[in-house]
C-alpha cells in the first residue's frame, strides 16, 4: 500500500440503503474514520453480522465481511477468529439480534472472550421487520404487537455483558463521533470480548427515545463520561456521583463551593466491577448516562488459550499414516 | 462337551450385564485377542440411554455381542450362540435374542431374590424351565472371583469389580486363545491402580484355570475358530467413529489444510469429536461450541477463513443447525456435515440405531436447496467416506452430508489400513490473482471472486487476510457475477438454476455404480445403503451359494445419484432395498429415477439380521425355488 487510507477507502461502491436520518449512517462514518486512523488493513479486517438493520453494515465497509443469520454472527466470528486469530474482526449487532434471537452466542462469545469486538446498536425497537417491541423496550412500549404497551421488563445490555463475564464494555452514542471514536479505538486495542452498546436513534418506529440523554443542549447536565483514574463528574464539574456508604448507592451531589469537596467524588476504576455494575445499571430517568469505557479488565484472551493449549499450538507435526499404527496393529500374512 | 467346530464356521457370543459390570471392556478386550488369532469378526455394543441406572434392573443392562468367523464377518451375527449373563436381569432382557439350543453361562451369585425383584422376575428362571431349550452353565462367579483375589486384600468391592476379567479368562479358555496380550493390555492399562491390576490379573488367570478344569467335568465346550482368508497386510481393529476421525485428518492432510471441527455433544456423535480432540498434532482443532447452531456457525466461520470447517451431530442437532446451513449452501462456502443417525423421531432412541435422516438431509432445508449427500457402508469405510465428503465439499464449494449412524459409530472390526499414497490431493479453487489493492477497481476484484470453475461450479476459496480480495458475502440473494445483493428476477432464476446445476455436476466427478456381488442385471437385485452393508452382503451371499441370482449393489452416492444408477436399477426384474426407516431411499429412488422398489423397512433400533433379509430375497424370488438347488 502506498499513500494512507482515507475514512473514504473504507466505504465501498454500494449504495447505503439505511432510512434517510438513520443513526446508523453516523456510526457508519465513524466507524470508517476509525479505521483510516487506526491504519487499518481492510485485507485483515472483517465485519461479521446476523439480521436486522444493523447488520448490513458489513456491505458497506470495504473490508472482508460476513452477512449471516439471525443472531449467530458471534459463532460465525468465533469461528473465523479461532481459524484465524491474525484477523481484526468486528461484530454488529442489535438489541433484537444480539439480546433475543442471538442472546446465547452473544453470552457465549462474551464469556469465553474471543478477541473480537461487539458493536450492539441499541435502538430499543425491532426496526427490519417494522417496529415491534425488542427486549430493551420499555414497559408500555406500544408497537403493532403490544398495543397495549409491552409487559416484559427490559434488559440492560451492559449489565448483560458485565454479568456474562465481560472483560471490556463501553457506551457511545451514534451520532457523538467524537467520544465515540475512541472508544472504538479501546475496543480495536483490547485483546479479548470488547463490548460496546452504541445508543441509535431509529428515526421510523422508535424516534428519539434517547432523547433525554443525547440532547447536545443537555448533555452536560445528562451525560458522564468516564474515565479510568478521573473523578465521575459531570454539568462542567459541578455535580459528581458519590457513593453512600449507607445505601451502597451513588449519589448525584453539587460540587465546589456550597457543595461537596471534589475528594468525596468516586473516581472511576475501570478494573472494578462493582463500581461498573452501578454505572451500568443507573436509572436513566434519574441519573446521567455513563459513557465511554466503563469497565476494562485484560485478562488471556480464548483465542490465545485455544491455540496455547492445542497439543501442538496448530502446527502440523504429525502423519495419519502413523496415527492410523497407533495402538495394537497386526500383520496378516 | 469337549471340541465345536461351528458348520458355517462362524459363532456369536453375547456378554450383557449390569452398566457397571464391565461388560464392554470385556467385550472389547476378547475382541482384541479375536484379531490376534487371526479370525475375522464384527461386534456391537448395545447399552442403555443411562449411564448408571440402578444396579439389577432391566433397563440398566448393558451388552456386547461379537460375530467372530473363520470365514468374512459382515455383521454383529442375528442370534448369539453363546450368552454370558451377569445377573438375571441380563438374562431376562437377552433371552429373547439368542438362538435355541445356545449356551448360557449365568452368574448363579446375582440370582437372588433382591436381584429378581429389581428386575420384576416372579420366579427364579432356572427353575420356571424357560431354559430348558438352552444348555445352561451355572457358575459361581462372583464367588470365584473374590476367593481368587483374596491374598490381595482387595476389599470386596473392588474385588468383584474383577468378575469381568474372570468371565474374559473363562472366555479366553474357551477359544483356545493366548492371555499374554491381554495382560499386557491390563498391565498398561491399570500401572497407575496396582491393587486393581492385581486383582484383574489373579481374575483373569482363576477364570482360565476354571474352564480348563470344567472341561474335565464336560460342562463347558471349547470353540475352534480358525483364521479368516484376509488379503495380506497391516490390520487394525476400529470403531465407525474413530475412522470416521482419522478420515477427517486426512482429508486436511490431503487438502494441505487445517480441520477445524465445531460441535456439540450428542449421542452417538460425541465420539468423533472425542477422537479429533485427540489429533491436533495431524492439523485438527476441536471446538465445542455452546449449542448445535452456534458449532455449525462456527464451523462455516472457519470454512470462510480458509480452514476446512466440520461440524457432526445426530437427528435433532442437524434439525437445529439447518438454517446456517443453507446459508453455506448459499454463500458457496464447504462445510462437512457429519450425521450420526439415531433412532428417532424427536429425541427418539439415542443410543439405538437408524437411517431416517435421509430426507432432512436430501430435502430438509427450506427454499431449493440442493446439497451433496454421501452415505457409509461401515466402520473402516468412515474412512474414505470422510475424505470422499470433504473432496467434494472443497471441489465444489458447497456444504456435503456425510451420513453414517449408531451401529457404524460404535461397531468395530479389523480393517485393512490404508495407504495415504493411494489417495488423489484434494485441490481447492485456487482465488485469483489481483494486481492491486483495497482501492482497485471494485467490479474486477468482485467478479474474481465468483468466476466459478466451469465443471465443478466451485468458486475460488478467499479468505480474509488474501491482499486485495476484500469482499462481502451473505444469505441475501447475490448478483451471478458481481457476489452484490440482487433482487433481480432473473438473476434469482439464475442462480436457483445455478445450484441446481452445480449439486448436479456431482454426478460427473463420480465412479458409476457398481455392482457389489452378482450379475449387472438379472431377476433380482438387493439396493441398500449406509450401515446395512453387512447384512444384504451376508444375505446376497448365503443365497447365491443355493442357486439364486441376486445381485447386491451398495449406494455411496445419495444426491447427486450416480449417472447410470437408473439403467443399472432397470436391468433387474425386481429391487429390493431393506431400510432402518419407513422408506425414505425408496422414496429418493422413484422421486429421482421414477423406479418401484420392494420396500423392507425396520424401525426397531436394532440392525437388520441377515435372515430378514434372506427371507424377503426368497419370498420375491421370481418362481422362487426355480433358481435353487
Amino acid at each position: 500500500m502506498n499513500a494512507p487510507l482515507t475514512a473514504k477507502d473504507f466505504a465501498t461502491d454500494q449504495e447505503v440503503r439505511w432510512c434517510p436520518g438513520c443513526g446508523d449512517y453516523a456510526i457508519l462514518k465513524c466507524m470508517q474514520k476509525t479505521m483510516a486512523d487506526i491504519g487499518a488493513d481492510p485485507d485483515n479486517t472483517v465485519f461479521v453480522s446476523g439480521i436486522g438493520c444493523s447488520s448490513r453494515f458489513p456491505y458497506y465497509m470495504n473490508t472482508y465481511g460476513f452477512h449471516t443469520i439471525h443472531g449467530r454472527a458471534p459463532a460465525f466470528a468465533t469461528g473465523l477468529k479461532l481459524a484465524n486469530p491474525a484477523l481484526d474482526v468486528w461484530v454488529v449487532t442489535g438489541d433484537g439480534d444480539g439480546l433475543s434471537i442471538g442472546g446465547n452466542h452473544l453470552l457465549h462469545v462474551i464469556r469465553r472472550n474471543v478477541n473480537l469486538q461487539i458493536l450492539l446498536f441499541n435502538n430499543e425497537i425491532y426496526g427490519l421487520t417494522k417496529g415491534q417491541y425488542s427486549p430493551t423496550s420499555r414497559l408500555g412500549t406500544r408497537t403493532p404487537t403490544s398495543p397495549s404497551g409491552s409487559i416484559d421488563a427490559p434488559l440492560s445490555a451492559g449489565a448483560f455483558a458485565l454479568g456474562a463475564g465481560a472483560k471490556f464494555i463501553a457506551r457511545g452514542i451514534d451520532t457523538d463521533a467524537k467520544k465515540l471514536a475512541p472508544v472504538l479505538k479501546a475496543a480495536q486495542e483490547f485483546n479479548g470480548a470488547a463490548f460496546i452498546e452504541i445508543f441509535q436513534n431509529c428515526i421510523v418506529y422508535n424516534k428519539d427515545v434517547f432523547e433525554s440523554f443525547v440532547g447536545k443542549k443537555t448533555a452536560k447536565e445528562t451525560q458522564v463520561h468516564v474515565e479510568h483514574g478521573q473523578p465521575l463528574l459531570f454539568a462542567d464539574g459541578t455535580k459528581g456521583l458519590k457513593l453512600n456508604p449507607q445505601t451502597l448507592a451513588l449519589e448525584i451531589v453539587e460540587v465546589g463551593e456550597g457543595g461537596a469537596p471534589e475528594s468525596d467524588i468516586l473516581v472511576h476504576d475501570e478494573t472494578n466491577a462493582i463500581l461498573a455494575q452501578m454505572l451500568l445499571t443507573l436509572p436513566k430517568e434519574t441519573y446521567p448516562m455513563p459513557l465511554g469505557v466503563i469497565y476494562r479488565a485484560p485478562t488471556q484472551s480464548f483465542d490465545d488459550a485455544f491455540w496455547a493449549t492445542h497439543a501442538t499450538q496448530g502446527k502440523r507435526t504429525g502423519k495419519v499414516a502413523d496415527a492410523l499404527r497407533k495402538g495394537s496393529v497386526w500383520n496378516k500374512v | 462337551m469337549g471340541k465345536i467346530t461351528p458348520e458355517n464356521q462362524s459363532v456369536v457370543v453375547r456378554f450383557a450385564g449390569d452398566s457397571g459390570d464391565g461388560v464392554q471392556l470385556l467385550g472389547a478386550q476378547f475382541a482384541e485377542s479375536t484379531a490376534l488369532a487371526g479370525a475375522d469378526f464384527s461386534t456391537f455394543p448395545d447399552f442403555p440411554a443411562e449411564i448408571r441406572a440402578p444396579v439389577g434392573t432391566t433397563f440398566g443392562v448393558s451388552a456386547f455381542q461379537i460375530n467372530l468367523g473363520a470365514r468374512r464377518i459382515s455383521t454383529a451375527g442375528d442370534e448369539p450362540d453363546v450368552l454370558v449373563a451377569f445377573n438375571p436381569a441380563a438374562l431376562k432382557v437377552n433371552l429373547p435374542l439368542i438362538r435355541k439350543g445356545a449356551l448360557i453361562i449365568l452368574n448363579t451369585d446375582a440370582f437372588t431374590a433382591r436381584n429378581f425383584s429389581k428386575a420384576h422376575i416372579a420366579a427364579d428362571q432356572r427353575e420356571t424351565g424357560e431354559l430348558d431349550d438352552y444348555q445352561v452353565v451355572e457358575i459361581d462367579m462372583s464367588t470365584q472371583t473374590l476367593e481368587a483375589v483374596k491374598p490381595l486384600g482387595l476389599s470386596k468391592s473392588d474385588a468383584e469389580q474383577s468378575k469381568n476379567f474372570w468371565a474374559l479368562g473363562a472366555v479366553l479358555w474357551m477359544f483356545g486363545r493366548s492371555r499374554t496380550p491381554i495382560e499386557d493390555w491390563t498391565k498398561k492399562k491399570f500401572a497407575k491402580k496396582p491393587e486393581i491390576l492385581g486383582g484383574n490379573l489373579a481374575a483373569l488367570n482363576a477364570g482360565h484355570a476354571f474352564a480348563e478344569t470344567a472341561e474335565l467335568s464336560a460342562e463347558i465346550p471349547q470353540f475352534v475358530i480358525g483364521e479368516a482368508p484376509m488379503n495380506a497386510g497391516e490390520y487394525r481393529t476400529i470403531t465407525g467413529a474413530e475412522a470416521l476421525a482419522l478420515g477427517l485428518a486426512a482429508a486436511g492432510e490431503l487438502a494441505n489444510r487445517d480441520i477445524m471441527f465445531c460441535s456439540y455433544p450428542i449421542t452417538p456423535a460425541s465420539p468423533v469429536l472425542h477422537h479429533l480432540a485427540r489429533m491436533g498434532d495431524l492439523g485438527v482443532a476441536t471446538f465445542q461450541a455452546e449449542d448445535e447452531i452456534a458449532a455449525c456457525c462456527a464451523a462455516i466461520g472457519a470454512s470462510f477463513g480458509g480452514k476446512i470447517g466440520v461440524t457432526s451431530s445426530s437427528g435433532p442437532g442437524i434439525a437445529l443447525k439447518t438454517e446456517a446451513i443453507g446459508l453455506a449452501m448459499s454463500a458457496e462456502l464447504p462445510l462437512v456435515i457429519v450425521n450420526s443417525q439415531r433412532g428417532g423421531p424427536s429425541t427418539g432412541l439415542p443410543t439405538k440405531t437408524e437411517q431416517s435422516d435421509l430426507y432432512q438431509a436430501v430435502y430438509g432445508r427450506n427454499a431449493d436447496a440442493p446439497l451433496p449427500v454421501i452415505a457409509t457402508a461401515g466402520p473402516g469405510d468412515c474412512f474414505d467416506a470422510a475424505i470422499e465428503a470433504t473432496r467434494i465439499a472443497v471441489r465444489h464449494m458447497t456444504p456435503v452430508f456425510l451420513l453414517t449412524d449408531g451401529y457404524i459409530a460404535n461397531a468395530a472390526g479389523p480393517w485393512a489400513l490404508p495407504d495415504m499414497a493411494d489417495f488423489e490431493p484434494i485441490l481447492s479453487n485456487t482465488p485469483p490473482v489481483i494486481n492491486g489493492d483495497a482501492t482497485s477497481e471494485p467490479t474486477a476484484v468482485k467478479r474474481a471472486i465468483w468466476s466459478r470453475d466451469p465443471s465443478s461450479f466451485g468458486r475460488p476459496w478467499t479468505a480474509p487476510g488474501m491482499a486485495g480480495l476484500a469482499h462481502r458475502i451473505g444469505g441475501l440473494e447475490k448478483d451471478i457475477a458481481t457476489g452484490d445483493i440482487s433482487y433481480d428476477a432473473d438473476n434469482h432464476q439464475a442462480m436457483s438454476e445455478l445450484r441446481e446445476k452445480k449439486i448436479e455436476a456431482v454426478a460427473d466427478f463420480i465412479p458409476d455404480q457398481d455392482v457389489i456381488q452378482g450379475e449387472t442385471k438379472g431377476p433380482v437385485a438387493v439396493v441398500g445403503w449406509g450401515s446395512t452393508h453387512g447384512a444384504i452382503w451376508r444375505a446376497v451371499n448365503d443365497v447365491r451359494e443355493q442357486g439364486y441370482d441376486v445381485a447386491q449393489i451398495h449406494l455411496r452416492y445419495l444426491s447427486p445419484l450416480p449417472k447410470n444408477l437408473g439403467r443399472l436399477l432397470s436391468s433387474y426384474d425386481k429391487v429390493i432395498l431393506p431400510e432402518m426407516n419407513m422408506g425414505q431411499c425408496a422414496t429418493l429412488l422413484r422421486d429421482k429415477l421414477g423406479l418401484e422398489v420392494i420396500q423392507l423397512n425396520k424401525v426397531s433400533g436394532q440392525p437388520f439380521k441377515i435372515s430378514e433379509i434372506v427371507d424377503v430375497i426368497k419370498k420375491n424370488y421370481p418362481g422362487k425355488k426355480q433358481a435353487a438347488e
